[in-house]
């Protein structure tokens, strides 16, 4: 396949997967001058599984925890070995291998300012071990982990702030991007490896199975999630909110009902009120609406 | 001595997942497109070619029938259907 | 060059000498004066690598791991606590074959905290994958950096390679070494060229998943490169004793005085330098005792050190280490040694000293001496308290 030799196809992942969908993006709009290093997760596992590899860039992976330190050593022998000029570094991982465990050698490669763009691919639990709950899983969702029960209505806990976490820490890029809008999440890439420094950029991926709906509803669900509000699509640069994608909001109920992760709350409407407040405060936060 | 350690991207064939297909398949009519590239870039596999108007289909190999490139295509002109009809795009 | 210096700073000479492309480590006791003192060479432009001073060791372990991916020749350093941090890393860059090398400053595991020196930590990570080596003195402490990296880098070997040093003993202790000079280190160690890299002229996939049907392959063939090392190890002895003129035999062993030996101790790191005077003592005495001090852990030389020890009656293992439940590492490797053989001691004992920085003095070393006798003991603790000991907790 000429198209897609930085990733070919011939790998593992879900029939509809968003992450493979996002991560090929990634990697084509970076182009062939970039080193990868990746977390543990799905788009490792589907893609590196010997004698195969789906990656035509050089890759590496070590542990779950770890890609922004590893990436931060790729980049320090770059730059001694004069190459870093020529050299695009990414690290990548879920939303658990970067939120949860990987979130310490992901501040600590924040703060000491190296050039590596980190995407998070964020399909909001830790999917490739059977769907536990993470930081990243929103309020009221059904997990493994965090289930939904005769005394529960799914995760306790509100969405953990990773992109405004990765703003606090100073670095010159942040954007959150969606599986459902591909070309915004190639001008972002593409954007952000024209910076110095670290980036952040968080990737909303569908994840069929995680999420329980039809393999071919991924750019649907992607897109509703953006839609409601619940998953704005922003950019900041050095510290200052720049764009962000305007919507008519959709009623946080379009999406829920989408996918089997929220079917305990389709008759719930006090749950489903909370999660429209989590939607209307980011709308109002970020600036959403579009003008009529 | 080593075992197994690096994999070079030319030495990989990759899996044939084409196999994974059981319900259905995606037919590209190839009749209203208009090259917008949008199932080019939302495939999951990234096994869809093409590049002038009514060029695009799929390299069924490795396609798995997801569906995502019908869903997508603004034109509609891709539709899914049953995987026994066996139909080979142009 | 002769130089009156301290075993720290001396391993940052040293490393400064090996040109190390990326050094990255995170502060613990003992072994923060190598860092420092590497930091503030690079910050006088007396060293042209990449510093990166990161914010945990677990970190650092994969900073050299990535850098060394790279191709780039790496270095880092910790003890104890933050070598169990960095554990999960350790496993992982011999798993990838990566030719790192790290000094590790021999410290006590907590809990109880405690920051003085046995060997503990290296020694919990003996199944890693790693050449261990440990230095008796500083002098040795600096030239295995060297045999460690040309080890490391060999071609055949590609494996991670742990110098192990006595914390406090000869990190803090200063002795009058013999620095060596550039020009000699880079004839004895070359430029780092790596049988694999991440490059974009010619990209690999590293860090593969391997399922059942390739996983022990990779297993193996690391087992079989360590028994290799057997015999590499006194190949780059012999070349770095024509380039340094100091002669390490074959960096597996060193007997001292066990030829005729009775009653022969087995020791490993500076707790030798002691035990060599309780020797020469005993000698002169005409007891007729010995020293097998055992340079490089893993691989663990069965053959040398049966073929060291075969016609000694009575064997007294020191270990500064336990293995808590069971009998004590370096104890259990000596009893393998000389199992089902036709020639072995009559008794292999086990003792257990020096935990958590308690000196082990001449009169320990006598102790145990006396201690070994017909009847075989295991993991006998020497010099202990009873009085810290009671049968019920209270305060």
């Amino acid at each position: 396949m000429e198209n897609n030799f930085l990733f070919k196809p011939g790998h593992t992942a879900c029939a509809g997967c968003g992450q493979a969908i996002a991560a090929r993006l990634v990697i084509d709009a970076a182009g062939a001058n970039t080193i990868v290093v990746n977390n543990t997760g799905c788009l490792e596992v589907f893609s590196t599984k010997y004698p195969e590899t789906a990656w035509g860039v050089p890759w590496i992976h070590s542990l779950f925890e770890n890609s922004a330190a590893v990436a931060s050593g790729v980049e320090a022998a770059l730059i001694y070995l004069g190459k870093k000029a020529t050299t695009n570094v990414i690290a990548q991982g879920g939303d658990g291998s970067t939120a949860d465990i990987g979130l310490q050698a992901l501040s600590g490669m924040f703060e000491r300012g190296h050039d590596i763009l980190y995407v998070c691919y964020d399909n909001e639990a830790y999917m490739n071990t059977g769907v536990q709950r993470s930081g990243l899983t929103p309020f009221d969702t059904n997990t493994t982990t965090s289930p939904s029960g005769k005394q529960s209505t799914g995760n306790l806990r509100p969405k953990k702030p990773m992109p405004e976490i990765a703003v606090a820490h100073g670095i010159p890029y942040v954007a959150t991007a969606s599986a459902g809008f591909v070309q915004d999440l190639q001008r972002k890439v593409k954007k952000a490896i024209s910076i110095k420094g670290p980036k952040y950029i968080q990737v909303h991926v569908p994840c069929p199975l995680g999420w329980r709906h039809e393999t071919n509803q991924t750019t649907p669900v992607a897109k509703l999630a953006v839609e409601t509000g619940l998953y704005p699509l922003i950019e900041y640069e050095s510290g200052v909110l720049t764009n962000r994608r305007q919507i008519t909001p959709k009623p946080v109920e379009e999406y829920l009902k989408t996918q089997g992760r929220f079917k305990h709350l389709l008759n719930n409407p006090e749950e489903i009120k909370k999660i429209q407040e989590v939607a209307d405060n980011n709308i109002r936060k970020y600036n959403l609406k579009a003008e009529a | 001595m080593f075992g197994p350690l690096t994999v070079k991207p030319s030495k990989s064939k990759g899996d044939k997942t084409g196999s994974w297909r059981v319900q259905s398949r995606p037919h590209y009519l190839q009749k209203n497109c208009i090259a917008c590239r949008m199932c080019l870039l939302a495939c999951p596999e990234g096994c869809v070619y093409g590049k002038e108007k009514n060029t695009f289909g799929v390299d069924f190999n490795f396609c798995k029938g997801c569906g995502v490139c019908a869903d997508i295509c603004p034109k509609k002109d891709i539709e899914m259907v049953p995987e026994e009809s066996k139909t080979e795009d142009k | 060059m002769k130089e009156f210096v301290e075993g720290s700073h001396a391993i940052a000479e040293i490393v400064k000498l090996c040109k190390p492309g990326v050094i990255s480590a995170y502060p613990i006791t003992p072994q923060t004066h190598i860092v420092e003192d590497l930091a503030q060479m690079v910050a006088d432009g007396a060293l042209n690598s990449q510093f990166v001073n990161v914010e945990s060791e677990h970190s650092a372990a994969s900073v050299v791991l990535g850098a060394s991916a790279t191709g780039v020749r790496a270095y880092t350093a910790t003890s104890s606590q933050g070598l169990f941090y960095m554990a999960e890393v350790v496993f992982n860059i011999a798993g990838m074959r990566l030719p790192v090398v790290m000094t590790c400053a021999n410290r006590a595991i907590s809990a109880p905290i405690n920051i003085w020196n046995d060997q503990q930590d290296s020694i919990s990570l003996r199944d890693a994958g790693w050449v261990q080596i440990y230095a008796e003195d500083n002098q040795e402490a600096v030239d295995f950096h060297l045999i460690a990296y040309r080890l490391a880098e060999d071609k055949r070997v590609m494996l991670p390679v742990m110098a192990c040093m006595d914390g406090f003993i000869l990190t803090h202790g200063m002795e009058t070494l013999d620095m060596p000079e550039q020009e000699k280190v880079d004839k004895f160690l070359p430029v780092y060229k790596p049988l694999y890299k991440l490059d974009t002229e010619n990209p690999i996939t590293m860090g593969i998943l391997a399922d059942p049907d390739y996983y022990m392959e990779a297993r193996y063939a690391i087992q079989d490169t360590m028994k290799d090392v057997l015999d590499y190890l006194p190949e780059i002895s012999k070349e770095f004793n024509s380039v340094f003129g100091r002669d390490y035999k074959d960096m597996l062993v060193e007997e001292y005085k066990t030829d005729d030996a009775d009653k022969v101790i087995v020791a490993m790191g500076s707790v030798c330098g002691t035990i060599k005077e309780v020797v020469d003592a005993q000698r002169a005495k005409g007891k007729k005792v010995g020293l097998l001090r055992i340079i490089s852990f893993r691989p663990f030389p069965y053959a040398r050190v049966y073929e060291a020890l075969k016609n000694v009656s009575k064997i007294a293992v020191l270990d500064k280490s336990v293995s808590l439940g069971a009998y004590a590492p370096i104890a259990v490797e000596m009893k393998a040694a000389f199992y089902g053989k036709k020639k072995a001691p009559k008794v292999i004992s086990s003792f257990v000293a020096g935990l958590g920085g308690r000196d082990i003095t001449l009169e320990t070393v006598q102790e145990i001496l006396r201690r070994l006798g017909t009847k075989e003991v295991n993991s006998d603790f020497i010099d202990l308290k009873p009085e810290l000991l009671k049968e019920e907790y209270g305060e």
